[in-house]
C-alpha cells in the first residue's frame, strides 16, 4: 500500500486516544469505554490546561481506529481538527472523541493510518466531551498552527493530503484500484494473506490501507491513492501539503498557500497522518491476537512480535522460534537483487514458550541416532518425501534418495503419508528435539554436567561501591536456583569461586574442608589452574563451606587498596578450570574497570570523543588487541560461556571486553557509576535471571536450506571457525542468531523453500541433544508477492545488525548511507514494480513495510549510528553488542520504545494502556507517561498533572516535591500506585533484562535523557524527525525512480 | 711417634685441625716430592665447652692486606703498647682498651692456650633464624602423614622467635601465607615455568613499588618484616595455626593415571623458597628444608619424564650420554645453589623413596651451601624421623648446633699459599697475597662461604709451599696459619673464632726423618680421598683411580724401603703403615667406585664425605668391623671375607650402615631359641651385645645409619658381603690364602696389605708399569655383587670397574 500520506495529520494522530473510545462508543457502540473514559477524563483536563503546548502530544495507539474506518467519512476532517485541539487545550480532548467519530469515516477512505491514531485516542478524551466538539474543534484548530488551516479541510493538517476530500471519493474509488493492484495492500490483497485477512470487511477498505486496520494507521493510503499521490504534499488531492521538502512536485498546492505560515515552517505533514507504529501494532493485536496460530500452511506470515498469539505446531517451527524477512521468497537471484530485500532470518533456537505451549518433544532414536540424509546430512523431518511404500524416502533439502533403515520402516496410507506421522514429532511438527548419540560428543564422550564459575573483581572500586559484599550477600541464596533440567530435585550444575585483582584467587570449598582455601595466583601472563578437586563443587554438598566463603569474600578483602586489574588471565583461568574438569560451562564475571596491570589482554585507555564522525570511528568499536579472540575461540573450543557483568566508573573498553561474551554467547550487562542504593535491584534481579535462566552448552548450529539459497551471512553471539557452522559455547532462552541467505540457484514455486535448523547442544543436566526446527516458505516470481509477505521488524533486526556490524569496519557515515539507500532502493522497487501509476510525488509504501521508514530512521539515530554528546563510546559499545543477539520483538521495542500514557485510561482496566508515539507533541503536560525500550524505563510526569494523581502516585503534595530521577515509586494503597507499579512490574517482566525505573519531571534536567527516546522528534544529535526521515526518503526514492 | 700421635691429638682437640704434615718441608720443590700435598682438615666449628667466647672484638692488623688478628704467635712489645704482625710483619698499636696489657696481663688472644679463640660480635641487631620447609606432597598417604607428624614435632623444637615458612608442591607449587586468620591462603604457582626472583618477589608482592614515599616515613624499619610476614612468621605466634595447616595437607590432587610418575615440580619450588629468601631475609641464617619423596618431573629441574616405562638416569646412561634431563636440571640447580649461597642461605634435602630422587642433579644445592642432605627409603622409618629430630639436637648450651652465613679466611706466612679447600663451601673468590695459583679443590680465593654448618662440619684445606729452594728458612723458623670464621650462631649472635696454628719448618733433604714421623697418615688419607673425590665429580672414575694408584706409589716410592729385585723386602715405617690399606678401601669406597651404585647414592656418599671429620670420614673410607664371640671382648676384625665364621657375631660401621651379621652356628642357636633359656643367659648377652653397640652408634650419628640386623644367608647379608675382601672367594694369582692367619687387628691389618702393597710396589718399581699395579688391585672389582642391585640401579657392565 502506499502511504503516501505521510504528512499532514499529525493531530489526527494525537488525538488518536481520544477518538478511540469515540469510537467504541459512538461508532461501535457497546464499549464501556464510555465509563471509564469520564474519570480520566477529569484528570487529564486538570493538566491540559496547563499543557497548552502546541502540538498535542502523540498519543499512542488506537488500534481500534482501524476498524473505526467504517464510520462516515465526512468526519474525518473534524478528527483532525479535534487533534489540533487536542494539542492545544484540555478541551479540545473532548471535542476531539466526537470528532473522532467522524473521523473514522475519513480516514477509512484514505488511509487507516489516521484513523487509527484517532482511534486509539478516545478512551480517555472521550468522556470530555463529545459534545463541545465540532465547535471548538474547528476554533481550536484555527488556533492550530498546523491544523488551522486545515480546519475545514482535514487533510491539510495531515498529510497534506487532502484526504477528507478525497476521502469519500477516494475509499469509493481505492476499491477498485487497490485491490486489484494489491500492491498496494500487502496485507490485504494476498489471498493467502494469513496475516491480515482476517477482519476487513471489504477488501476495499483493507487495499486503502484501511485494510490497514491490521497493520496499521496508514492514514492516507486510501486517499492519495486516488489523487494525491505523494507522500508528502499529494497535490492531487484536494489538499495538498505544503512540505516542500516532501516533495519538490507537490510544492505548487494550493493548500500550502493557504496555511498559515507558521505552519509551513513546522510541519508541512501531519504527523498523524504518516505511517504509525502504534496504529500498526494495534491493529495486528486486534485482528490476529485472538486466535493461535497455525503453523501448518507454507508461507504464512505471523503475527507481529507485540501481539500475544498462540502458536500451533503444524509442521512448521513457531515464529518464536524463527521469524523471516519475507515469507514469500523470490525464485531468483535476479528478482531478489531487484527487490533488494534481505532475506534473512533471525532464529532463537532455545527461544523460551509461553507456559500454554509445549516445549519441544524429545525423540529418543536410541543407539541408532537420529535419522538424517545421507547427502546433506539433513534430519528428518516433517517435508521429507517418503517413497517407494515408504522404503526409502526423498530428502527435502537436496532431493537425495535414501533407504529408510528396517527399524525404522513403516506402511505409507493412500495419501503417500506415513501411517504414524501423527506419533512421530519428527514426522509431523516444527521443532523437536532427538536424544544425541555419543558420535554427536566431543571425544566421543558423554559430556559431564557443566560447571557455574563466579570470578568476582574485589578490587578497591568493587569493594568500596559494596558491589563484593552485596553480591556474596546474593549469591549464598542465589546458589539454590541453578538451572535444572525438567523435575530434578537439584541441578546438576557444579560451582566454583574465583576472586581477583591484580592477581587471581581460587578457592578450595570441597565439603570436606572446615573452611575454604585461598589460592593466589599471581602468575597472571600464564595463567592456570591451580587446583582440581574442591574448585569444582556440587552446592548442596559445600554448602557450609560455601557460605563461609561468601561470609569472608567481603571481610578479606575489605581493607584492600589494590585499584589494578586483570581480566583476560581471569577468562583464561575460568577456560583452563572447565578444561581441567572436562566440561562445558558458563564464567560469571564481575568487574570494575579498565584492566591496565601488567598481563596478557592489559588495555589502555584509548577513548576519543575526537574520532567521531571519522574514518577512525570505527577503530572504537574494534578491540584493541586480537588476544581477547583467541582467548575467545579457546573458549568456544571449550564450550566456555562468559557472561560479564560490568560495574564502571570510567571508560572500561566495552569494545574489548565484550569480545570474548560476544564470541561464546554470552551477556554483557553495564551498570555505570554503580551504587548498591541505586542499582542494587536491577543488578540483582539482572543477576538471578542470568544465573537462572536455561543455558545449552557447547552448542553448534547448522542451517540447511534446500536447494537454490543458502545461508551466508551469520550475526549474534557466537565464534564460526568455518562458513557453516555456527559454534555457541553457551546458548540461552534470549540468544537470538540472524542468518542471512543469498540465492546461488533458481528456487521452485511448487516446493518452495525450506529451512533447518538444527542445533546441537548440552543441557544444564549435562545431556547431548540436537534440536531441529523445519521452516518452509513460499517461493514466488512475482515481486509483489514478495512485498505482501514481509515482516519489517524482522527486517529492521537483521539491518540493524547489519548496520551495527558494518561500524566495524566503515565509517558510520557510509553504514547510514548504505542502510538509507538499501531502504530506498526496496520502496523504489515496489513502486516501480508493485504499485499502481500513480504521480511521481506520491510516496506509496507496501503496506507490510509502512514502518520500514520510522523503524529505519530509529536505527540511524541509534546510539551507535548517530551518538549525542551524552553518549560515551562504551554505551555506543555496549548497545552494539547488544543489537547483536537481540531478537525481533526486542529490536522492535528497543528502537522505537513504547510509551504508555498512564493517566488517560481507567484506572479499573486491567490491559495496559494503548500506546502513544514516541514523540514530544504527544506527551500532555497533564499527564503520567511510561517510556520504555527494553533497556530503559522513564515515568514521564507532566508538569500539570492533577495533585491527586501526583499524590497517589508519589506520595508528595505537589510536582514540585517530586524528586527527579526516583528510581522507585513509593508503595501506596491506592488504585492508580497499584496499577502503576503493576505495570512497571508487567513491563518488566516482559524483558530480559531489569530496567530500572527513572521518574522524570518534565522540564527538568533529566527530561533531556528521556527526550532521547521519543524517536519521532528529531533528535539532539542531529538525527532526523520521523517526518523529515519520510520525506528525505521519498525523495530518495524519486531519484532512484527517475 | 707416640709424641707425634699426641700432639696431633692435641692439636685436633684444641684447633679442630689435622695436618697431613706436621712438619713442613721448607722449599716448594721438597713440598711437591712429599706426594702427598701439604693440607689439613679443620673443623672450624668444633665443640670447645671448655672455650667460653669472649665478649669483645678481635684486634686487626692494620695492613689493609693483612688484616689478621691478633694472636699468641705475635711479637709483642708490652712497653710501647705494639704488636707485630706475625704473617706480614707489621707493627701495630694496640686499641686504646689494651692500655693496661703487660706480660702478666695479657689478653685471652695472647695466651698460647687460646690459639683457638672465639670472639662475639655485639654490632648489629640480631636476626632470627629462619626455617623454610618446602614439601613435596606427591607422596604415599602414609609416607605424607609420617611427613606431617615430622614436621608438627619439629615446630616444637624450635626457637619460639625463629621465623618458618611453608611451601609445598606437586604438580603445583603453594607459598602458604602464615599470617591469615580464617581461610588459609596460599600463592600458587606454575610447577613447569621458571621464574626469575624478581617474579617471584613480584607475584609474592615482597615489592612495594607503589608508596614509598608515605609508608616511609612512620614504619621505615618495620616495613621489612612487615612484607615478609605474609610467608615468615615467628613460631610462637602461629604454632597452632601452622600446625593445623601441616595436619591439613592433602596429598597432591592432581590426578596420576597409570603407568605415570606424578608430576612434582621440584625445581620451581626450590625456585620460589630461595627467591621469597633472597627478597625478604638476605644475608641472615636460613635454612631451606627440601622434604621430596621422589624426583622432580617437570618443569625446570626435572631429572625424569612422568612415563613410568623410561626409567630414572643410571650411571650406565650418563656414561652413555643418554641422561636427557641432566646437564640442564644440574645447571638449574647449580644456579639455584649459587644464588642461595651468595644469601648466606642454605638448602636441606631430605629425600625419602624407594627410587632416586635426583640428588645427582640437586646435590649441589646442598653441597654449596652447607645444607643436609638425607637419604632413605620412606619418611615413615625411623631412619628420617631420628635424623630430622636430630638436626635440631643442642650442645651443652642449649644452643643449636648449627650456625649460618660462615665466612672463612685463610691467612698463611709468607712461604705457603692456599690451594683450594674441599668442603660444603663455595669460594668467595677473595684474591690476596696468600693465594696460590694452583688449585686443589675450590681454588684462587683465601676465602669461603659456607652457608650452614654444625660442630662437625669439616674443611680440607690444601696449601703449596712457595718458598724457593734457594731460599732455606731459618733454623727454628715456623710456618704460621690462621684460620678466621665468622658465623651466625644460632643464638642469632654474630662471632668470629679465631684459630692461629705454626708448624716447624725442616729441610727435606737433611731432616726427612722428621718430616716423615710427623706424617699424619689418617689426615693425609682423608686428604688424599677428598681430592679424589673431588676430582672423581668431573672426571672419568678409571682416572682418577689411576691417580691415587699412581700417586700411592709414588710415595710408597719415596718412603718405602725395598732391597732392589726383593718385593718381600719393602717395608713402611709406622707412620705411613696404615696409608695403603686406606687406599685400598678407599678404590672399592662408594666415593669412587660408582658400580652397583645409584648416581643418587654417590651423590649422597659424596655429599657426607666431603663434610664430616677425620674420624667419621676414616670409617667411612674403611668400614669398622667388629667381631663378638664367646671367647672374649669384643675385637676389630679384618674386614675380610676371612673374618666370617659360623660362630661369630659381626658388628660392621659402614658410616652409613650399621649391619649385625650373626654367623651360621650363631643363626641356628638362635633359631633354636637358646637365648631364652635360662642356662645359655650368656647366649643371650652374646646376642645383645652387638646390638648395644650398635644403639650407641646410631645414637649418635648423623644422618642415622641404615640398621641392618641379618644373619648368615640372610638376604641383607649382601651389605656385609660387598664390603669385605672378598679373599676366601678367588684364587689369585697371589695366593691370598697365606695371608689368612695374620695378626688381624686394626692396628696390625696393614700387615696384608703391607705385604700386598710391598708385591706390587715392587713390582710396578721394577717394570716401571703402573699398570700391572693397578690390575692387580682390580681385582677387588665388585662385580661379583652386582646383581644384589641396591636400590634397584646397578649397572650391567662390570668390565668398567675393573679398570683396564
Amino acid at each position: 500500500m502506499n502511504v503516501n500520506q505521510s504528512a499532514p495529520p499529525v493531530p489526527p494522530f494525537g488525538q488518536p486516544q481520544p477518538v478511540y473510545p469515540g469510537y467504541h462508543q459512538s461508532g461501535y457502540g457497546g464499549q464501556p469505554g464510555s465509563t471509564a473514559p469520564p474519570t480520566s477524563y477529569g484528570a487529564y483536563n486538570g493538566p491540559v490546561p496547563g499543557y497548552q503546548q502546541t502540538p498535542p502530544p502523540g498519543v499512542s495507539r488506537a488500534p481500534p481506529s482501524s476498524e473505526a474506518p467504517p464510520a462516515s467519512t465526512a468526519q474525518a476532517p473534524c478528527g483532525q481538527a479535534a487533534y489540533g485541539q487536542f494539542g492545544q487545550g484540555d478541551v479540545q480532548n473532548g471535542p476531539s472523541s466526537t470528532v473522532q467519530m467522524q473521523r473514522f469515516p475519513g480516514s477509512q477512505p484514505f488511509g487507516s493510518v489516521p484513523l487509527a491514531p484517532v482511534v486509539s485516542q478516545p478512551a480517555v478524551l472521550q468522556p470530555f466531551g463529545p459534545p463541545p466538539t465540532s465547535a471548538q474543534v474547528t476554533a481550536q484548530l484555527a488556533g492550530m498552527q498546523i491544523s488551522g488551516a486545515v480546519a475545514p479541510a482535514l487533510p491539510p493538517v495531515g498529510l497534506g493530503y487532502g484526504p477528507p476530500t478525497s476521502l469519500a471519493s477516494a475509499s469509493g474509488s481505492f476499491p477498485n484500484s487497490a485491490l486489484p493492484p494489491g500492491s498496494q495492500m500487502t496485507g490485504p490483497p494476498g489471498p493467502p494473506p494469513p496475516m491480515h485477512s482476517s477482519q476487513q470487511p471489504g477488501y476495499q477498505l483493507q487495499q486503502n490501507g484501511s485494510f490497514g486496520p491490521a497493520r496499521g494507521p496508514q492514514p492516507n493510503y486510501g486517499s492519495p491513492y486516488p489523487g494525491a499521490s505523494t507522500f508528502g504534499s499529494q497535490p492531487g488531492p484536494p489538499q495538498p501539503l505544503p512540505p516542500k521538502r516532501l516533495d519538490p512536485d507537490a510544492i505548487p498546492s494550493p493548500q500550502l498557500n493557504e496555511l498559515p505560515p507558521q505552519q509551513k515552517t513546522r510541519h508541512r505533514i501531519d504527523p498523524d497522518a504518516i505511517p504509525s507504529p502504534i496504529q500498526v501494532i494495534e491493529d495486528d493485536r486486534n485482528n490476529r491476537g485472538s486466535e493461535p496460530f497455525v503453523t501448518g500452511v507454507r508461507g504464512q506470515v505471523p503475527p507481529l512480535v507485540t501481539t500475544n498469539f498462540l502458536v500451533k505446531d503444524q509442521g512448521n517451527a513457531s515464529p518464536r522460534y524463527i521469524r523471516c524477512t519475507s515469507y514469500n521468497i523470490p525464485c531468483t537471484s535476479d528478482m531478489a537483487k531487484q527487490a533488494q530485500v534481505p532475506l534473512a532470518a533471525v532464529i532463537k533456537p532455545l527461544a523460551r514458550l509461553p507456559p500454554e505451549e509445549a516445549s519441544p518433544y524429545v525423540v529418543d532414536h536410541g543407539e541408532s541416532g537420529p535419522l538424517r540424509c545421507n547427502r546433506c546430512k539433513a534430519y528428518m523431518c516433517p517435508f521429507m518425501q517418503f517413497i517407494e511404500g515408504g522404503r526409502r524416502f526423498q530428502c527435502c533439502f537436496c532431493s537425495c534418495i535414501n533407504d529408510v533403515p528396517p527399524q525404522y520402516f513403516q506402511h505409507l496410507d493412500h495419501t503417500g503419508k506415513r501411517v504414524d506421522a501423527y506419533d512421530r514429532p519428527e514426522l509431523s511438527l516444527g521443532s523437536y528435539e532427538f536424544l544425541a548419540t555419543v558420535d554427536y560428543c566431543k571425544n566421543n564422550k558423554f559430556p559431564s554436567p557443566p560447571a557455574f564459575i563466579f570470578m568476582i573483581d574485589v578490587s578497591y572500586n568493587a569493594i568500596r561501591s559494596g558491589l563484593v559484599r552485596l553480591l556474596c550477600e546474593e549469591l549464598k541464596s542465589l546458589l539454590d536456583f541453578l538451572p535444572r533440567e525438567g523435575g530434578a530435585e537439584e541441578s546438576a550444575i557444579r560451582v566454583g569461586f574465583v576472586t581477583y585483582n591484580k592477581v587471581l584467587h581460587f578457592y578450595n570449598v570441597k565439603s570436606s574442608l572446615a573452611q575454604p582455601q585461598m589460592m593466589v595466583v599471581s602468575d597472571v601472563a600464564d595463567m592456570f589452574v591451580p587446583l582440581l578437586d574442591g574448585f569444582l563443587v556440587n552446592v548442596s554438598e559445600s554448602r557450609a563451606v560455601i557460605t563461609s566463603l561468601l561470609d569472608q569474600i567481603p571481610e578479606m578483602f575489605a581493607d584492600t587498596r589494590e585499584t589494578e586489574t586483570v581480566f583476560a588471565p581471569v577468562i583464561q583461568a575460568g577456560m583452563e578450570a572447565l578444561k581441567a574438569a572436562e566440561c562445558a560451562g558458563k564464567l560469571f564475571l564481575f568487574h570494575t574497570s579498565l584492566p591496565i596491570a601488567e598481563a596478557p589482554g592489559k588495555l589502555k585507555n584509548r577513548d576519543d570523543r575526537k574520532l567521531i564522525n571519522t574514518d577512525k570511528e570505527k577503530t572504537l568499536f574494534q578491540p584493541q588487541t586480537g588476544a581477547y579472540q583467541t582467548l575467545a575461540k579457546e573458549c568456544v573450543a571449550q564450550g566456555c560461556c562468559v557472561d560479564l557483568f560490568l560495574f564502571p566508573n570510567q571508560y572500561v573498553d566495552v569494545a574489548t571486553l565484550s569480545v570474548v561474551p560476544q564470541l561464546t554467547g554470552g551477556s554483557v550487562y553495564k551498570y555505570a557509576c554503580f551504587q548498591v542504593e541505586n542499582d542494587q535491584e536491577r543488578f540483582l534481579s539482572d543477576l538471578r535471571r542470568d544465573v537462572q535462566k536455561v543455558v545449552g552448552f557447547d552448542a553448534v548450529m547448522r542451517v540447511r536450506t534446500s536447494t537454490g539459497i543458502r545461508a551466508v551471512d551469520f550475526f549474534g553471539a557466537f565464534y564460526m571457525s568455518n562458513t557453516t557452522d555456527v559454534e555457541l559455547a553457551g546458548l540461552d532462552g534470549d540468544k537470538t542468531v540472524t542468518v542471512e541467505f543469498k540465492h546461488d540457484d533458481r528456487l521452485n514455486e511448487e516446493s518452495g523453500a525450506l529451512l533447518q535448523c538444527a542445533l546441537l547442544y548440552t543441557s544444564c543436566a549435562g545431556q547431548r541433544r540436537l534440536r531441529i526446527h523445519n521452516l518452509a516458505l513460499n517461493c514466488c516470481t512475482q515481486l509483489a508477492d514478495l512485498y505482501r509477505n514481509c515482516e519489517t521488524d524482522t527486517l529492521i533486526n537483521y539491518m540493524a545488525k547489519f548496520a551495527y556490524r558494518g561500524v566495524l569496519n566503515s565509517p558510520v557515515k557510509t553504514v547510514r548511507d548504505t542502510l538509507i539507500t538499501q531502504c530506498a532502493q526496496i520502496l523504489a522497487c515496489y513502486r516501480k514494480n508493485c504499485a499502481s501509476p500513480s504521480s511521481a510525488g506520491q510516496l506509496i509504501l507496501p503496506e507490510c513495510m509502512k514502518l520500514l521508514p520510522v523503524y529505519l530512521n530509529c536505527v540511524l539515530k541509534s546510539d551507535v549510528l548517530q551518538p549525542g554528546a551524552e553518549v560515551t563510546t562504551d554505551d555506543r559499545a555496549y548497545v552494539r553488542q547488544l543489537v547483536t543477539s537481540m531478537d525481533v520483538a526486542e529490536t522492535n521495542v528497543f528502537f522505537y520504545p513504547r510509551l504508555l500514557p498512564l493517566t488517560k485510561s481507567p484506572i479499573e482496566s486491567a490491559t495496559e494502556p494503548p500506546a502513544v508515539r514516541a514523540s514530544e507533541e504527544r506527551l500532555s503536560n497533564g499527564d503520567i507517561y511510561l517510556l520504555e525500550n527494553g533497556l530503559n524505563l522513564f515515568l514521564w510526569v507532566g508538569a500539570s498533572v492533577q495533585q491527586g494523581v501526583v499524590q497517589s502516585l508519589f506520595s508528595v503534595s505537589s510536582f514540585s516535591q517530586i524528586t527527579s530521577g526516583l528510581s522507585v515509586l513509593p508503595v501506596l494503597d491506592n488504585p492508580l500506585s497499584k496499577k502503576v507499579r503493576g505495570l512497571i512490574d508487567s513491563l518488566r517482566a516482559q524483558r530480559s533484562r531489569y530496567m530500572k525505573l527513572i521518574v522524570v519531571k518534565q522540564e527538568d534536567k533529566l527530561e533531556m535523557l528521556f527526550k532521547h527516546f521519543l524517536v519521532e522528534d528529531k533528535s539532539l544529535s542531529g538525527g532526523a524527525s520521523y517526518v523529515d526521515f519520510l520525506c528525505h526518503m521519498h525523495k530518495e526514492i524519486r531519484q532512484l525512480l527517475s | 711417634m707416640a709424641t707425634y700421635l699426641e700432639f696431633i691429638q692435641q692439636n685436633e682437640e684444641r684447633d679442630g685441625v689435622r695436618f697431613s704434615w706436621n712438619v713442613w718441608p721448607s722449599s716448594r720443590l721438597e713440598a711437591t716430592r712429599m706426594v702427598v700435598p701439604l693440607a689439613c682438615l679443620l673443623t672450624p666449628l668444633k665443640e670447645r665447652p671448655d672455650l667460653p667466647p669472649v665478649q669483645y672484638e678481635p684486634v686487626l692488623c692494620s695492613r689493609p692486606t693483612c688484616k689478621a688478628i691478633l694472636n699468641p704467635l705475635c711479637q709483642v712489645d708490652y712497653r710501647a703498647k705494639l704488636w707485630a704482625c706475625n704473617f706480614c710483619f707489621q707493627r701495630n698499636q694496640f686499641p686504646p682498651a689494651y692500655t693496661g696489657i703487660s706480660e702478666v696481663n695479657q689478653p685471652a688472644e695472647l695466651m698460647p692456650q687460646f690459639s683457638t679463640i672465639e670472639y662475639v660480635i655485639q654490632r648489629g641487631a640480631p636476626s632470627p633464624l629462619i626455617f623454610l620447609y618446602v614439601v613435596d606432597t606427591c607422596l604415599e598417604e602414609d609416607d605424607l602423614q609420617a611427613l606431617k607428624e615430622s614436621l608438627q614435632m619439629s615446630l616444637s623444637l624450635l626457637p619460639p622467635d625463629a621465623l618458618v615458612g611453608l611451601i609445598t608442591f606437586g604438580r603445583m607449587v603453594q607459598v602458604h601465607e602464615l599470617s591469615c586468620e580464617g581461610i588459609s591462603k596460599s600463592y600458587v604457582f606454575r610447577g613447569t615455568k621458571d621464574l626469575t626472583a624478581k617474579q617471584i618477589q613480584d607475584m609474592l608482592g615482597l615489592t612495594k613499588p607503589a608508596m614509598p614515599m608515605q609508608q616511609a616515613r612512620p614504619g621505615q624499619p618495620q616495613e621489612h618484616p612487615f612484607v615478609s610476614s605474609r610467608f615468615l612468621q615467628p613460631i610462637h605466634k602461629i604454632d597452632m595455626n601452622l600446625t593445623d595447616l601441616l595436619g591439613e595437607l592433602q596429598r597432591d590432587p592432581w590426578p596420576v593415571t597409570q603407568g605415570k610418575r606424578p608430576l612434582r615440580s621440584t625445581g620451581v619450588a626450590l625456585s620460589i623458597a630461595v627467591g621469597l629468601l633472597e627478597g625478604t631475609f638476605p644475608n641472615t641464617g636460613a635454612r631451606i628444608m627440601l622434604f621430596t619423596g621422589g624426583p622432580p618431573t617437570q618443569g625446570p629441574g626435572m631429572v625424569v619424564g612422568d612415563e613410568l616405562k623410561v626409567p630414572i638416569r643410571s650411571w650406565h646412561d650418563i656414561e652413555k650420554d643418554n641422561a636427557r634431563f641432566m646437564k640442564k636440571a644440574t645447571k638449574h640447580y647449580e644456579m639455584l645453589a649459587n644464588r642461595t649461597a651468595t644469601n648466606g642461605h642454605c638448602i636441606d634435602i631430605y629425600a625419602c623413596a624407594l627410587d632416586q630422587t635426583g640428588l645427582l642433579e640437586m646435590k649441589c644445592c646442598a653441597n654449596l651451601t652447607g645444607g643436609h642432605m638425607v637419604m632413605g627409603d620412606s619418611f615413615n622409618t625411623s631412619l628420617f624421623k631420628q635424623t630430622f629430630q636430630r638436626i635440631f639436637t643442642k650442645d651443652f648450651n642449649g644452643d643449636f648446633r648449627m650456625a649460618f652465613g660462615a665466612t672463612l679466611e685463610v691467612k698463611t706466612s709468607r712461604e705457603l699459599k692456599v690451594a683450594g679447600a674441599i668442603g660444603p663451601c663455595v669460594s668467595l673468590n677473595v684474591k690476596g697475597p696468600c693465594v696460590s695459583e694452583n688449585e686443589l679443590g675450590v681454588g684462587g680465593t683465601s676465602q669461603w662461604k659456607i652457608c650452614g654448618m654444625d660442630p662437625t662440619s669439616t674443611l680440607g684445606i690444601y696449601f703449596e709451599v712457595v718458598n724457593q729452594h734457594n731460599a732455606p728458612i731459618p733454623q727454628g723458623g715456623r710456618g704460621a696459619i690462621q684460620f678466621v670464621t665468622q658465623y651466625q650462631h644460632s643464638s642469632t649472635q654474630r662471632r668470629i673464632r679465631v684459630t692461629t696454628i705454626a708448624r716447624n719448618w725442616a729441610d727435606a733433604q737433611s731432616q726427612l726423618r722428621h718430616i716423615e714421623a710427623a706424617f699424619d697418615q689418617e689426615a693425609a688419607a682423608v686428604l688424599m680421598a677428598r681430592l679424589g673425590v673431588f676430582r672423581a665429580e668431573s672426571e672419568e672414575g678409571p682416572d682418577v683411580l689411576r691417580w691415587l694408584d699412581r700417586q700411592l706409589i709414588r710415595l710408597c716410592q719415596k718412603f718405602g724401603q725395598y732391597n732392589k729385585e726383593d718385593p718381600t723386602s719393602f717395608r713402611l715405617s709406622d707412620s705411613f703403615s696404615l696409608y695403603p690399606q686406606f687406599m685400598f678401601h678407599l678404590r672399592r669406597s662408594p666415593f669412587l667406585q660408582v658400580f652397583n651404585n645409584s648416581p643418587d647414592e654417590s651423590s649422597y656418599y659424596r655429599h657426607h664425605f666431603a663434610r664430616q671429620d677425620l674420624t667419621q670420614s676414616l670409617i667411612m673410607i674403611q668400614p669398622i668391623l667388629y667381631s663378638y664371640s664367646f671367647h672374649g671382648p669384643p675385637e676389630p676384625v679384618l674386614l675380610d671375607s676371612s673374618s666370617i665364621l659360623a660362630d661369630r657375631i659381626l658388628l660392621m660401621d659402614t658410616f652409613f650402615q650399621i649391619v649385625i651379621y650373626l654367623g651360621e652356628t650363631i643363626a641356628q642357636w638362635r633359631k633354636a631359641g637358646y637365648q631364652d633359656m635360662p642356662e645359655y643367659e650368656n647366649f643371650k648377652h652374646l646376642l645383645q651385645a652387638p646390638l648395644d653397640d650398635a644403639q650407641e652408634i646410631l645414637q649418635a650419628r648423623f644422618p642415622m645409619p641404615r640398621y641392618i640386623n641379618t644373619e648368615h644367608g640372610g638376604s641383607q647379608a649382601r651389605f656385609l658381603l660387598s664390603k669385605v675382601n672378598p679373599s676366601q672367594t678367588h684364587n689369585n694369582l697371589y695366593a691370598w690364602g697365606q695371608v689368612r692367619n695374620c695378626q688381624v687387628s686394626r692396628g696390625g691389618g696393614q700387615a696384608l696389605f703391607e705385604k700386598l702393597v710391598s708385591k706390587w710396589i715392587s713390582l710396578a718399581l721394577e717394570t716401571e708399569f703402573t699398570q700391572v699395579f693397578c690390575w692387580g688391585w682390580g681385582w677387588g672389582g665388585n662385580f661379583e655383587y652386582c646383581s644384589w642391585g641396591g636400590r634397584g640401579h646397578w649397572c650391567g657392565s662390570p668390565a668398567v670397574h675393573s679398570i683396564i
